[in-house]
């Protein structure tokens, strides 16, 4: 296991980054293309305020500051998210890798993208007439993202008091695995949708989260494509893309473009 | 009220790569041209700070959005028709330059054999290799004739790449040299060299150096950033048709743009289009565009939509397998295998179009004297640029959530590379498209019915290529290699390829073809359909360096009706 620990990309902390070093990983000078302007925001972004990373690893640590953002907008019932960020922890969990769902800020992402377009299918034909259709025919349900959402969480609750006693979140891990792997293979009874779609949307909701840009309320700090040693939106590869060995980068996200 | 507009040379119905090429044509010939598109107007200073995967790879934000029209399927003439309700094997475009926008840029030439499949299956393996459902047909235009409007449409295009050493005649090289050759490219092709075959850089309109095209438009280098294949390129350095030929047009002042303009009708009285009805979604108020040439060049589907709906040429029975239009609706057998490195890959750096290609297994490349299917596919490792949501492969085994999940997919996210074809997809007579006879757009106009499945010849094939890139990962060095041998029903939801080709194709014979190698209807003389509509079959390759072969040829055949007085021009 412990060549997985070398050469892994996005482990190192940002504070000891110098401006070469920075310009050198990302590629920037090189590719040719970056506007003195741009490459100067840049910079002002990661380094100038270097402290933004420190405090919100502080933050993390012992929730000195509010972070007026984590509030719900579609999940009205407390115990509903609860469960939902249990769920995400339990699909994406914290491990040597580094941080799980619930402190990638995945859970809130979800809320958020369920109150929006996503969650109401709006960009989806919605029409009827509704049929069940055969397995080729793809999704047929009347039921939007939200509702699937909202239903499939509290019938995990359901059947983790009925068949362990106990509320989800506090079940072991291996309990909750274990419930969500039956909804994984379909034998969770839903209304109008297979547990199996839940659960497929509820896992690329959780992926989402954890690989998003940090612009909307997943992947905090970038914290998601540091684990993954994905450098997230570098505007040019052109001058490292034939380099043998891997290239270790520090991530840049939108944010360091919008200057 | 329907507004009357006065009239104009040529209308086209929608304005992509064909729109877009259709215009730039005859506007600098003098003609005045209309481009009808019913979505917004875009510009590369859309895409600049816009690198984001959850917002165009995971939400589609370049792509139709279904609520207002989707297309309804089902296997086979007895199932009853679903609208796909979300993306999807198939990803359609929308908005000026249309799926020309959000494409990778893979730009082949189809193989001489392709053009003459018919008449070259039976004079080297008879008659009877051909199925009976299998409405195999000529095009109706040789690759020879089709190759000028190759060479003008990748000089346009500014497209990268070296030559296919099966490929057909070439009048010129490439017009930018193929792109960077990367650790990934490089093992495939040490590989497949060692194996025999002859690999190659595919050919790509990301540019391996800048490139200002005959028309004076200038398309950047590629900077390798991997936003490329549902993005738009906020570099301008992927030849798509707003930084091409829609600028070329517009800059004539003969061409004059319309965008929210929703095209329901094209108006025909005895045998001749005298124009097109059209909604402006942003008042919905209605409009008649009389004109003397109409050009549909939306994208296939919407190319086959529009004539039944217009009740314009004779639409296909599969019972009787007469008419026309709907007929041989064809897709793409895309797929790929992966398998499982030591070495981590740069993977997340790429360009849609970036990959190492062997054509050994392609078209009548090899014989098929001992095999149960026809044709082939191109196969190649591409290096689009891997992204974090999208990819998360993991050996077989490992389960899709949890801990072991979330290891192995970090662990494995550099060390993965797969290998894929797109197979051709041949025709068969149970594989058409026609109107729905339930579900409608938001307008209240029935959406266009697929009947679409695989058949014998695509499962065969699709196994011979699946076992192809197995033996090429395995000499590669793969571990835990998976690629599925067993092709299955066509399922509409996993997305696979936006390839869809005819329902309105070309040919010698007005009996079995609706449009002339001009693109030309057969019984309305001033209508042409140009796009992979045309395609009397899908080859084993990308359709887009063939689909602006034929807008090119097109064009030139509209210039000739409109200069000759009108008539057929075959």
């Amino acid at each position: 296991m412990a060549e997985k620990k070398t050469g892994k990309p996005g482990t190192h902390q940002q504070e000891g980054i110098t401006r070469r070093t920075f310009i050198k990983n990302t590629g920037l000078i090189t590719g040719g293309l970056v506007s003195g302007g741009l490459l100067g925001g840049l910079l002002g972004n990661q380094l100038g305020t270097g402290t933004d990373t420190e405090t919100s690893t502080e933050e993390h640590g012992h929730g000195a500051t509010h972070r007026y953002e984590e509030a719900r907008m579609f999940f009205k019932r407390q115990g509903d998210f609860r469960v939902l960020e249990m769920v995400t922890e339990t699909i994406f969990p914290e491990d040597g890798n580094g941080p799980g769902a619930i402190a990638l800020g995945v859970p809130y992402f979800i809320d958020r993208q369920l109150a929006g377009n996503w969650g109401s299918n709006t960009r989806d034909y919605m029409q009827g007439p509704f049929e069940e259709g055969t397995d080729t025919q793809g999704y047929q349900s009347s039921l939007t993202r939200g509702e699937i959402f909202l239903q499939g969480i509290r019938l995990i609750n359901q059947i983790s008091t009925s068949d362990y006693d106990e509320a989800f979140v506090d079940l072991e891990e291996q309990d909750r695995v274990a419930i969500l792997t039956e909804f994984s293979e379909g034998n969770a009874e839903m209304r109008g949708v297979s547990s199996s779609r839940f659960f497929s949307l509820l896992r690329q909701a959780v992926l989402e989260g954890a690989y998003c840009d940090p612009l909307y309320g997943g992947n905090r700090e970038m914290a998601g494509w540091r684990m993954k040693g994905h450098p997230g939106s570098v505007m040019s590869y052109l001058d490292v893309i034939q380099e043998e060995d891997f290239v270790e980068m520090d991530p840049v996200a939108l944010k360091d473009h919008n200057h | 009220m329907v507004q009357q507009l006065d009239k104009v040379d040529v209308v086209t119905v929608g304005v992509g790569w064909t729109g877009g090429i259709i215009a730039a044509e005859l506007a600098k010939a003098g003609y005045n041209v209309v481009g009808l598109e019913r979505g917004a107007e875009q510009k590369t200073e859309d895409f600049l700070q816009t690198k984001d995967e959850l917002r165009f790879d995971s939400r589609y934000e370049l792509l139709q959005n279904l609520s207002n029209e989707t297309v309804t399927f089902r296997n086979t003439p007895d199932m009853t028709a679903l609208p796909m309700r979300e993306y999807g094997a198939f990803q359609l475009g929308t908005g000026l330059g249309g799926a020309g926008v959000h494409w990778s840029g893979v730009t082949w030439r189809f193989l001489p054999y392709d053009f003459e499949i018919q008449s070259q299956t039976v004079e080297k393996y008879g008659e009877d290799k051909i199925p009976e459902d299998m409405a195999l047909q000529d095009w109706g235009i040789t690759y020879e004739e089709l190759e000028p409007y190759y060479d003008t449409f990748e000089k346009t295009a500014g497209i990268s790449g070296e030559e296919n050493p099966f490929g057909g005649f070439r009048s010129d090289d490439y017009p930018t040299p193929p792109m960077k050759e990367t650790p990934a490219l490089r093992l495939f092709k040490e590989t497949t060299t060692e194996m025999g075959y002859q690999p190659f850089m595919a050919p790509s309109a990301n540019p391996s150096e800048t490139y200002t095209n005959p028309d004076g438009k200038r398309i950047n280098q590629c900077q390798y950033c991997s936003y490329c294949s549902r993005y738009g390129c906020d570099f301008g350095a992927k030849s798509d048709p707003i930084v091409t030929v829609i600028p070329t047009a517009l800059e004539t002042n003969n061409f004059e743009l319309r965008t929210y303009s929703n095209v329901t009708e094209v108006l025909h009285e005895d045998g001749v289009a005298t124009g097109v009805r059209y909604t402006d979604l942003t008042t919905g108020v209605e409009y008649e565009q009389p004109a003397d040439v109409v050009v549909l060049t939306s994208y296939v589907l919407n190319n086959a939509r529009l004539l039944l709906q217009s009740e314009l040429g004779q639409p296909y029975d599969p019972e009787t397998q007469t008419g026309s239009i709907g007929k041989n609706y064809c897709y793409q057998l895309e797929f790929s295998g992966q398998g499982f490195f030591e070495k981590q890959y740069n993977m997340h750096m790429g360009a849609g179009a970036l990959g190492m290609a062997i054509d050994d297994f392609n078209g009548d490349n090899f014989d098929h004297s001992d095999l149960d299917f026809l044709h082939g596919g191109w196969i190649s490792l591409r290096q689009g640029g891997r992204t974090p949501i999208s990819s998360n492969a993991v050996p077989a085994g490992t389960p899709s959530f949890g801990r072991e999940f979330k290891e192995q997919s970090i662990y494995q996210f550099f060390r993965m590379l797969s290998v894929g074809t797109q197979g051709a997809s041949l025709p068969n007579v149970n594989n058409y498209l026609d109107l729905d006879p339930t579900y409608t757009d938001k307008l209240g106009n029935p959406l266009l019915r697929m009947t679409f499945d695989f058949h014998e010849q695509d499962q065969n094939l699709a196994r011979y290529l699946a076992e192809q890139i197995e033996d090429i990962l395995t000499e590669m060095g793969a571990s835990d290699i998976a690629v599925n041998k067993d092709l299955g029903n066509f399922d509409i939801e996993p997305y696979q390829s936006t390839h869809n080709t005819g329902g309105v194709i070309m040919g010698d014979d007005p009996e079995t073809s609706a449009v002339n190698s001009y693109l030309q209807m057969w019984d309305h003389d001033n209508v042409f359909v140009v796009g992979a509509s045309a395609f009397p079959h899908n080859g084993g390759y990308n359709p887009t360096g063939t689909v602006g072969a034929l807008a090119y040829r097109a064009a030139e055949g509209i210039e000739e009706y409109l200069s000759n007085g009108g008539g057929q021009l075959v």
